[in-house]
């Protein structure tokens, strides 16, 4: 193995390591939520830091593979993937810690109702299934996975545009659990955004493997349309 | 944007030194005021195809093209094309500089006193002239009568460039220009090249990669006598269509 092939598969293990802590907290936040498990989510919030080091590490790592050996072509492409990829495992990181926050205070499970009538809980194993595809794409370099994510993202968005209807109307009914529905509401919106961090990294791993890039796609298609009418 | 004419084109073209197939169906078609980068191992035919841009292997026992390297148009190899005047057109700058025993002056002059101009005025303009050309004139204007061998190196390869300058040529071919230079001198002679390109169609044939990024608008990657690629340079670094430019590019050759 040559010197960069070297210094680039030690950037994608430490990648994954990041990778799997993030799964793990995205989990367990999950879990957390569900059994309001204060213990779990206060272990959730700890992981953070944990996070933060492997960040900082790896755009170390990349700063370095950039200055030290002047990547070109599907090199360079790697390391720029990485860095963004690294920027929004991040992301998700923190919102499982938010996640981990409301759960934190909380001395009961939320109201199974309001979780049923809202789809919360199957919004959230939808993005963990799409974060752990996510991560089979990225170390398969399969990107007709990764551009699964572009799909099943819009699942999530759909949830999450019902959301504050369904809560207000549920809310209308009940109003004493008005401070329970607002962090629900809060939890679906931290999911969506989620969803759209899977839907960035799957497009890192697209560019990075086919030199293509996929994101902002859709918009611009939209503004085309827009400016000829 | 318009697309800029192009001002050399190569069809067909093989070379051969004796037996061995040096160039195999060259074809390649570089834009005029342009820096055009040829890359790729030793041995794979870059420098044989820049030297064939101004007939430079002529003199080479055993060597013979076959196909056509057009400069405006024209076939450079036909008959009624005359070596000497095809120079003047295409200058040439070569890895190690290469100034001639005699005063920083009478390099710069050099062919244009073989082209038999001896008014002094117009030598000393044209003198001038190409030394600002070239970023060197504040440098030696008080050196003119030194030797050019006093120079340092990087000066010493301006000076060439200087040289090549003077006889007004449309094309400049650069072996390897800043191969032998400090840091330095390489960014000053890049600086240049990217000046230069203003009123000239460069090639410039390189081992540093970088250069190649830095310096030209297509680059084109030679293996074995192929040209395997030939794309904006901006292209050939980030995505490459072939494997074999990947490999090289990225230094997982072989």
């Amino acid at each position: 193995m040559n010197h960069i092939d070297a210094e680039l598969s030690g950037l994608k293990v430490k990648l994954m390591e990041m990778w799997d802590l993030v799964e793990y907290q995205l989990q367990s936040g999950r879990d957390a939520m569900v059994n309001a498990d204060q213990e779990l989510a206060r272990k959730v919030v700890k992981l953070g830091k944990k996070v933060n080091n492997f960040d900082v590490k790896i755009d170390r790592m990349c700063e370095n593979l950039l200055a030290l050996y002047t990547p070109v072509a599907v090199d360079l492409r790697l390391v720029l993937a990485t860095l963004k990829i690294n920027a929004n495992l991040e992301r998700i990181g923190d919102t499982a810690e938010g996640i981990s926050m409301y759960v934190q205070n909380r001395k009961e499970p939320y109201n199974p109702e309001m979780l049923e009538v809202t789809n919360a809980i199957p919004m959230f194993d939808e993005a963990l299934a799409m974060f752990r595809d996510c991560r089979v794409a990225y170390k398969s370099n399969n990107t007709d996975q990764a551009r699964a994510m572009l799909k099943r993202d819009k699942m999530l968005n759909k949830i999450y545009r019902k959301s504050d209807k369904i809560i207000a109307d549920y809310l209308r009914n009940n109003p004493d659990s008005i401070e329970e529905g607002l962090a629900i509401l809060a939890i679906i919106k931290k999911l969506e955004r989620v969803g759209d961090q899977i839907t960035n990294i799957a497009e890192e791993i697209i560019f990075y493997q086919d030199a293509k890039v996929v994101k902002h796609k859709s918009k611009k298609k939209n503004k085309d349309n827009g400016d000829k009418e | 944007m318009s697309k800029k004419p192009y001002k050399l084109e190569a069809r067909n073209l093989n070379a051969y030194y004796g037996g061995f197939h040096a160039l195999k169906d060259i074809n390649i078609a570089m834009e005029e005021k342009a820096v055009t980068a040829f890359i790729g191992p030793s041995g794979c035919g870059k420098s044989t195809f820049l030297r064939t841009l101004n007939r430079m292997n002529d003199y080479i026992d055993g060597f013979r093209v076959e196909g056509d390297i057009l400069l405006d148009g024209r076939d450079i190899y036909n008959k009624d094309i005359r070596v000497d005047e095809l120079r003047k057109e295409v200058g040439m700058v070569f890895q190690k500089p290469n100034p001639f025993p005699k005063t920083v002056f009478e390099n710069v002059v050099y062919g244009l006193k073989i082209q038999g101009i001896k008014d002094k005025k117009v030598l000393a303009e044209a003198a001038e002239s190409s030394l600002r050309k070239t970023a060197l004139w504040e440098e030696v204007k008080d050196k003119m009568d030194k030797s050019a061998l006093a120079l340092s190196g990087g000066q010493q390869q301006r000076l060439c460039i200087a040289r090549a300058l003077a006889i007004s040529p449309s094309v400049v071919l650069m072996d390897e220009p800043t191969s032998a230079l400090d840091p330095i001198s390489t960014a000053k002679i890049e600086e240049l090249i990217y000046e230069l390109k203003n009123d000239y169609t460069i090639v410039i044939v390189t081992h540093n990669m970088q250069q190649a990024g830095r310096v030209s608008d297509q680059t084109a990657f030679f293996y074995m006598g192929e040209l395997v690629e030939y794309a904006k340079t901006k292209t050939m670094f980030t995505s490459p269509k072939h494997e074999r430019t990947q490999n090289y590019i990225t230094g997982r050759f072989g």
